[in-house]
């Protein structure tokens, strides 16, 4: 297995995932499957599939206190310490995963190996990887944020707001007549550039080509077609708006209704956002549950002076002191090092010993 | 013994770029010589109950597994994701964004894919997708599942002895993925059917057996440190009596037996010495213990619970004596079990006492439970405090860089106490480029007890990100020494810096001590405790 097996495993995937809504509303006209029952099946399965994850992590212990120490620890009061990067108290671990899960802080500090044969190996600072992930995340939560206006009535200030900041640049006269009208979304194209880079990097860094399997490349590709069908929804092939949210309504209220007209395409992005959904809890994605319950960040560093208790620690056999002087006794005395028990009270006690 | 090694620049010669069109999952596991450590002994398992003894040799075919191998593995690895958080949130949460991959030093140094930290971790990951996720069972190879094999078991014997457990790729992941976590369930694993190396397991039942992992006996224990004290003489013209196993001290103190054996840490060890000697008239009481003779724990390297067993000692020892509190010396993973273990394994140590400084009064309130301390935080104090009479000038001759060992820094924070101390012991202090020191310093390349002889090729090629950053200091700043808190680094050291740095030394922290260290009542010292001359002692030397 290699990588171009798996671009192509994951694109034919995708474009599957892609054909299925096509034929089943498009020519059998399944549009309550689609538009209503598969929905509630993703979020179903997302939010058991997700409960049952971080339960199954939850229900293991940490046995021993590891943070990742990235900073000068707590010791004598006039060493300045680093209370995020090192942190001795809960506060300092809220902090230091504030800033873990809301800038990625250890992506942050990435060095690229500049490597010259010979004496010359650098580590430069490697912003790519971090900004690539930082627009990619922060463009789908602003994405998902918009898309509250779909599941929400009245519509929340902030969504607005949201969207508002987000079609704040705006583009001029649009060259085709319709085309870009509605106002541009930023965080769309963002998305869709961000996933783009992150699948080159993928292929052209060669490590990361590697280690890379189908279930690297699926999730960009599944999100990449999204982007692109709620894209073209947008501004080029137009559906229609209020069916939409006439649906959508419906599936918030529990009251599912499929509205008379909507267009094929709608259930593409539909569908394929639903097998995402699904998709989160059996797949690497899982990463955005389990980054809060990582040892290695989420403890702090204070296993010195506050007792830490592993939960099924159990006796261990251990050599005694008794042990060690009993082979040893004589030599220990030979030169002088004190003993516990003296050679003649021992000739005594011995006898006692003997089982 | 590795046979012959490759001269440095052909060693230097690595390519880090993977086989693209063949993927890793089926290529078999190459077993090299001068890269993979000698199995261990069937008597040093048997010592401490180890299962599986037997004598066998990673070059054959046949490595005499026992029938249900696959069974005990599975079983054992069951019984670890139950117990262990990390494991299973790392078996599931990695993404594959690649931010590890070049963070290894064996990776650098090598060049061999397997070496990320990902891979590496994918080899255990396939296993478990394969046996215990849904995705894995039904899909296979293309959800990333391996089924478990004879091959399989030898590539992670391979490569699970080839990872130091130094933490440096889980500073870089962005879910804090900790390679060093994987590695010891993986070792723990391979230990269930007998497969450790010999370098692991003889100083692990040395350790269990006589205190300590060079297998030292106690009367030879003192014959050693009698010979530092004759050497002591010689050099301050002051013959010093530290005291061993001796009840009612205040303090006990631990540090690595290979400070007591061999060159430089022998002159830490002196250094030690030295200091107590110096404080004793200000009110110090300390002893050593030839049966806590061991700071170090390759029980770590084996299994939590072997750990557990060895680091009994250290409270055992301390309660027997009846001291107050335990001073530590100078050691990578000793620190990390201190800081991050003992509590756990064989606390509460409630017979003895919050540590206080006798010198200086200074509560070291991090060491509030475990009643450890470190003797550099100890020392840094003492300095602060203007207790310790200093003439950093017989340090001249050395121009010091420091290497954090990686321990000391990612698991615990131990950075700037060991600076404190050589800025004043030393005039001459220069700091290797930053992305190599502190939280991100390089491992020497044998830690996690790969510092044998026979895979000479490994270390050497693991300790080259290291030995280049030294070599910038060398080059630019005229750095002659490579300073350190380490009884592993210090032992590895030498022979890397002779490969790849020649020209610069290897010393503790502590033997800096010693050599600027007045007092009461010495002699003018003509030499620094290697017996070479003082600056200014032998001819005017360029400083």
């Amino acid at each position: 297995m290699n990588f171009i097996f798996s671009i192509v495993l994951s694109s034919v995937v995708v474009l599957i995932l892609v054909l299925i809504p096509w034929i089943g509303v498009g020519a059998l006209k399944l549009d309550t499957l689609f538009g209503i029952i598969i929905p509630y099946i993703a979020l179903f399965v997302f939010f058991a599939g997700i409960i049952g994850r971080v339960i199954g992590w939850a229900r293991s212990p940490v046995p021993f206190r590891i943070p990742t120490t990235a900073g000068q620890q707590w010791s004598l009061p006039w060493i300045r310490r680093s209370p995020l990067e090192n942190p001795k108290s809960t506060a300092g671990v809220v902090g230091r995963m504030i800033f873990e899960v809301l800038t990625f802080r250890s992506l942050f500090r990435n060095t690229k190996l500049q490597f010259r044969s010979g004496f010359r190996i650098g580590y430069e600072w490697e912003k790519w990887l971090w900004l690539f992930a930082l627009a990619f995340h922060y463009s789908f939560l602003v994405v998902l944020i918009r898309h509250l206006r779909f599941f929400t009535e009245p519509i929340p200030g902030f969504v607005n707001l949201i969207e508002q900041l987000d079609g704040l640049m705006q583009t001029g006269v649009a060259p085709v007549e319709g085309f870009m009208l509605p106002s541009v979304m930023i965080s769309g194209f963002v998305l869709l550039g961000a996933v783009t880079l992150l699948v080159l990097r993928r292929i052209l860094i060669p490590q990361v080509n590697y280690v890379s399997l189908p279930g690297d490349y699926f999730p960009l590709f599944l999100i990449t077609a999204i982007g692109l069908t709620g894209v073209l929804m947008r501004y080029v092939l137009k559906v229609d708006i209020v069916s939409v949210k006439e649906l959508t309504m419906g599936l918030v209220t529990f009251r599912p209704s499929i509205p008379y007209e909507i267009g094929v395409l709608f259930y593409i992005h539909l569908f394929l956002v639903s097998v995402l959904i699904a998709y989160i809890p059996f797949s690497k994605i899982t990463h955005m549950a389990g980054v809060f319950l990582s040892p290695t960040r989420n403890l702090s560093n204070n296993s010195r002076f506050v007792r830490h208790i592993n939960p099924w620690s159990y006796p261990v056999p251990v050599h005694t002191y008794d042990e060690y002087e009993e082979e040893f006794r004589d030599k220990m005395i030979a030169v002088g090092l004190p003993v516990e028990k003296m050679p003649e009270e021992e000739a005594g006690s011995a006898e006692e010993e003997k089982e | 013994m590795a046979e012959k090694i490759m001269k440095p620049e052909e060693m230097a010669n690595v390519n880090h770029t993977p086989p693209l069109l063949s993927g890793w999952m089926h290529r078999p596991v190459e077993i090299k010589s001068g890269i993979y450590c000698y199995p261990a002994k069937p008597a040093s398992l048997e010592y401490v109950s180890f299962p599986h003894a037997r004598e066998w040799s990673p070059m054959d075919e046949d490595w005499k597994l026992p029938p249900n191998w696959k069974e005990i593995i599975l079983e054992g690895l069951r019984e670890r994701l139950e117990r262990f958080r990390s494991l299973k949130i790392f078996m599931d949460i990695c993404v594959r964004c690649g931010a590890c991959a070049d963070k290894c030093h064996f990776f650098i140094g090598g060049g061999d894919p397997r070496n990320m930290p990902v891979l590496r971790a994918e080899l255990l990951r396939s296993v478990y997708r394969k046996e215990f996720t849904t995705a894995g069972k039904l899909m296979g190879e293309i959800a990333g599942a391996r089924e478990l094999t004879v091959d399989v078991l030898k590539e992670w014997w391979y490569y699970f002895f080839q990872c130091t457990e130094c933490r440096r790729c889980s500073l870089f992941c962005p879910y804090g993925i900790d390679t060093a976590e994987i590695t010891i369930v993986a070792r723990e694993l391979l230990n269930l059917l007998g497969l450790n190396i010999d370098w692991i397991a003889t100083p692990v039942a040395n350790c269990y057996r006589t205190g300590n992992h060079l297998g030292i006996q106690p009367h030879a224990f003192k014959d050693m440190i009698d010979f530092f004290l004759d050497d002591i003489e010689d050099i301050t013209g002051i013959r010093m009596e530290p005291s061993l196993n001796r009840k009612g001290a205040e303090i006990l103190f631990v540090t690595p037996s290979g400070d007591v054996f061999a060159d430089p840490g022998t002159y830490t060890c002196m250094g030690y010495i030295i200091l107590f000697h110096y404080l004793q008239s200000l009110g110090f009481d300390l002893t050593w213990s030839t049966f806590a003779s061991e700071g170090g724990n390759f029980g770590y390297f084996t299994s939590h619970e072997m750990a557990k067993r060895l680091n009994a000692k250290m409270y055992a020892e301390a309660k027997r004596l009846g001291v107050k509190w335990i001073l530590g010396g100078e050691c990578g993973h000793m620190w990390r079990v201190i800081n991050q273990y003992m509590d756990t394994f064989n606390g509460p140590a409630d017979f003895l006492e919050e540590p206080v400084s006798p010198i200086t009064g200074t509560k070291f309130e991090n060491a509030k439970t475990t009643k450890m301390v470190h003797i550099t935080e100890f020392t840094a104090d003492l300095i602060k405090n203007n207790k310790l009479k200093l003439d950093a000038s017989r340090n001249d001759n050395l121009k010091v860089t420091f290497h954090d060992s990686c321990n000391p820094a990612r698991a615990m924070g131990l950075l700037e106490e060991p600076r404190y101390i050589i800025r004043n012991t030393c005039n001459h202090f220069y700091e290797m480029p930053d992305n190599t020191i502190r939280e991100q310093t390089f491992c020497c390349g044998s830690g996690a007890g790969l510092n044998a002889g026979e895979n000479m090729e490994l270390r050497l090629r693991g300790g080259l990100p290291r030995a280049n950053a030294v070599k910038y200091v060398h080059e630019k700043f005229g750095v002659n020494m490579l300073s350190c808190v380490c009884a592993i680094d210090r032992a590895v050291f030498p022979a890397l810096m002779e490969y790849w740095v020649p020209e610069v030394g290897v010393t503790g922290v502590h033997e800096l001590v010693g050599n600027a260290l007045i007092l009461e009542g010495e002699k003018k010292r003509e030499t620094n405790l290697r017996g070479e001359p003082l600056p200014g002692m032998e001819e005017e030397k360029d400083v």
